[in-house]
């Protein structure tokens, strides 16, 4: 009887088990199906390049919200990825004991924040400040909605993602290594740059590539204060219109217009494949990491 | 007389400096922008924050300014999290007893599960949102508390598995050894050794993704639909705070707007809620934890 108890509960949880890599699959293919009319319609070529979106014409380019995405994410990269590695080679190397267990909870916060806050708050006071400050400091007109608010806001959100993994592969450094630098005279940025640094550079990178899937595919925070113009970015403080922003704002209409809604499952489908190859990257090259330093 | 080489040790100080500094300084940036976020949400909500936000639901006319509160997201958030929370766990539990009683460390399953939950854990909301609308409408439902749950509960599922399944590594080899040596089953030492040895640690990712859930805009967008009335039944719409605070937001009208940053406050009070309880109920729960 036990050992029947036993064998049912393999059973049970091995199925369990095969779950998510079915999911992976299942949302792929799922969301194929859906996007299914537009992509027998028209050239895939046309759907992703064209800046042509016009709905009730039945037009639907991606280009514009490809940029946009891109636009976003690039500049809240160029802003989070030095700041994070940084913060994260001081709590690793130079903080004190206790400073580092503050931390913790603050890291933890800022990726526990959701999103609609960050969005809000943005609107308070991330496109007052692009709109007053930064855009006539640059000698332009902005009305503060743009691709420089969004990427502020998303860079601060992906701060949790590249320092927490960062730390991680940090921590993976064997004490040992740093402490015969030191003990060989180095200082200790000297240390950090030639030993830390250098053994966990994959580490980092991978970091930075995960910070850079999570970036991509932030749907509301972005889509309050990027603006939702649909044209090609031109500088940073134009508007832009993210796909995820475009999924968000016409699932209302999608299903009154014809082949709107595959569109949108196109433009889904099209974020899960790239998210799911950067993700995927990230994380064979931690794996990796992690193999060599047992 | 200098010492030679006096110049270059003054250069390399100069060097440590800078980038004591610099670190220093990013690490305080990303502190700053913390209390930033808090502080200005917290400070734009007072004017609007009152009792009968909590208490009431919307009454007509609310989005042109009148009276009211948002009673009905507040529910509808909580009933979705809830249920998502529980849905996820069940799903999450046997995952990680699995892999870290049936399977080994280092097995391919494990390290194949590992990294698909992993990249599911990346999978942007709006994907699970959109997903979950192809679903709901392959099973023939309709925008529903019951459709958002089980939206939220795949978005949840990789973040506790995962949260669960690194506790459960780190119980020690010879306490499931010693189990086995006793006659217990497979089964029985994952029921009874393993759940309360990382019973804290099961508690943190549970409380972990209900915070993602409660606070996600996105994947409940298309699923749970949305409502002035607080939800009665599985089939029925269910208003959600990040979506109600989204819709507030969006009106031109200065005295929603103000409700809106109230509604984030509350939100964000929820979150920092969860996020202590977390902290003191996982030492709480340590007494049946072999050391």
């Amino acid at each position: 009887m036990r050992l029947f108890k036993d064998a049912l509960a393999r059973r049970g949880m091995s199925l369990v088990t095969a779950l998510p890599g079915l999911l992976v699959l299942l949302i792929v293919v799922g969301l194929f199906l859906k996007s299914k009319a537009i992509l027998g319609v028209a050239p895939l070529s046309r759907l992703l390049f064209s800046s042509a979106w016009h709905p009730l014409k039945g037009e639907f380019g991606l280009w514009p919200f490809i940029t946009g995405t891109i636009w976003v994410t690039v500049t809240a990269l160029v802003l989070a990825v030095p700041v994070s590695i940084l913060a994260a080679i001081y709590l690793s190397e130079y903080a004190p004991p206790w400073v580092r267990d503050a931390a913790k909870p603050v890291i933890d916060l800022l990726a526990g924040l959701p999103s609609v806050v960050y969005g809000v708050w943005g609107v308070l006071l991330v496109v007052p400040f692009v709109g007053n400050v930064l855009a006539p400091l640059a000698g332009v007109y902005s009305s503060g909605y743009s691709v420089l608010a969004g990427g502020l806001v998303l860079a601060i959100m992906t701060f949790p993602t590249i320092i927490h993994v960062t730390l991680e592969v940090f921590s993976s450094v064997p004490r040992a290594l740093r402490e015969a630098s030191l003990s060989l005279g180095a200082t200790r940025w000297e240390t950090t740059r030639h030993v830390v640094v250098r053994k966990g550079a994959q580490g980092i990178l991978a970091a930075s590539v995960l910070g850079f899937s999570r970036a991509f595919g932030e749907t509301m925070a972005v889509l309050m204060v990027v603006g939702n113009v649909p044209a090609v970015p031109r500088s940073l403080f134009d508007p832009g219109y993210p796909l995820p922003a475009l999924i968000a704002n016409n699932y209302g209409e999608m299903m009154s217009v014809p082949r709107y809604d595959a569109a949108l499952m196109a433009a889904a489908l099209v974020l899960m494949l790239i998210v799911l190859f950067f993700n995927g990257l990230a994380r064979r090259i931690l794996i990796r990491v992690e193999r060599r330093v047992r | 007389m200098k010492a030679p080489g006096a110049g270059l040790l003054r250069r390399r100080k100069r060097t440590e400096v800078v980038f004591r500094v610099l670190t220093t300084g990013s690490a305080v940036v990303v502190l700053l922008s913390l209390l930033l976020i808090l502080g200005t949400i917290l400070w734009k909500s007072v004017p609007a924050l009152s009792l009968s936000m909590l208490t009431q639901t919307p009454r007509g006319g609310f989005y042109l300014g009148k009276g009211g509160g948002i009673l009905n997201a507040i529910a509808g958030s909580l009933y979705l999290a809830l249920g998502a929370t529980a849905l996820a766990l069940l799903l999450s539990l046997p995952l990680a007893l699995y892999l870290n009683t049936y399977k080994g460390r280092a097995s391919k399953t494990a390290v194949w599960t590992r990294f698909f939950l992993d990249v599911l854990w990346g999978v942007p909301s709006i994907v699970y949102g959109a997903f979950g609308f192809v679903v709901m409408l392959a099973l023939g439902l309709r925008a529903s508390l019951l459709a958002g749950m089980l939206t939220v509960a795949l978005l949840e599922f990789p973040i506790m598995a995962r949260a669960i399944d690194e506790v459960m590594r780190l119980v020690p080899r010879e306490l499931k050894d010693a189990s086995a040596s006793l006659g217990a089953t497979r089964f029985e030492t994952a029921a009874k050794v393993m759940i309360r040895q990382a019973a804290p640690g099961i508690l943190t990712g549970i409380l972990l993704a209900f915070g993602r859930g409660i606070g996600d805009a996105a994947s409940v967008l298309f699923t749970a639909g949305f409502t002035d009335r607080v939800p009665t039944s599985l089939a029925d719409p269910a208003a959600t705070l990040p979506l109600a605070i989204f819709f507030q937001l969006g009106t031109p009208f200065p005295e929603v707007q103000q409700r809106a940053y109230a509604s984030a406050a509350i939100l964000t009070l929820i979150i920092l809620i969860i996020s202590l309880a977390g902290r003191a109920m996982s030492r709480k729960v340590t007494r049946h934890v072999v050391k």
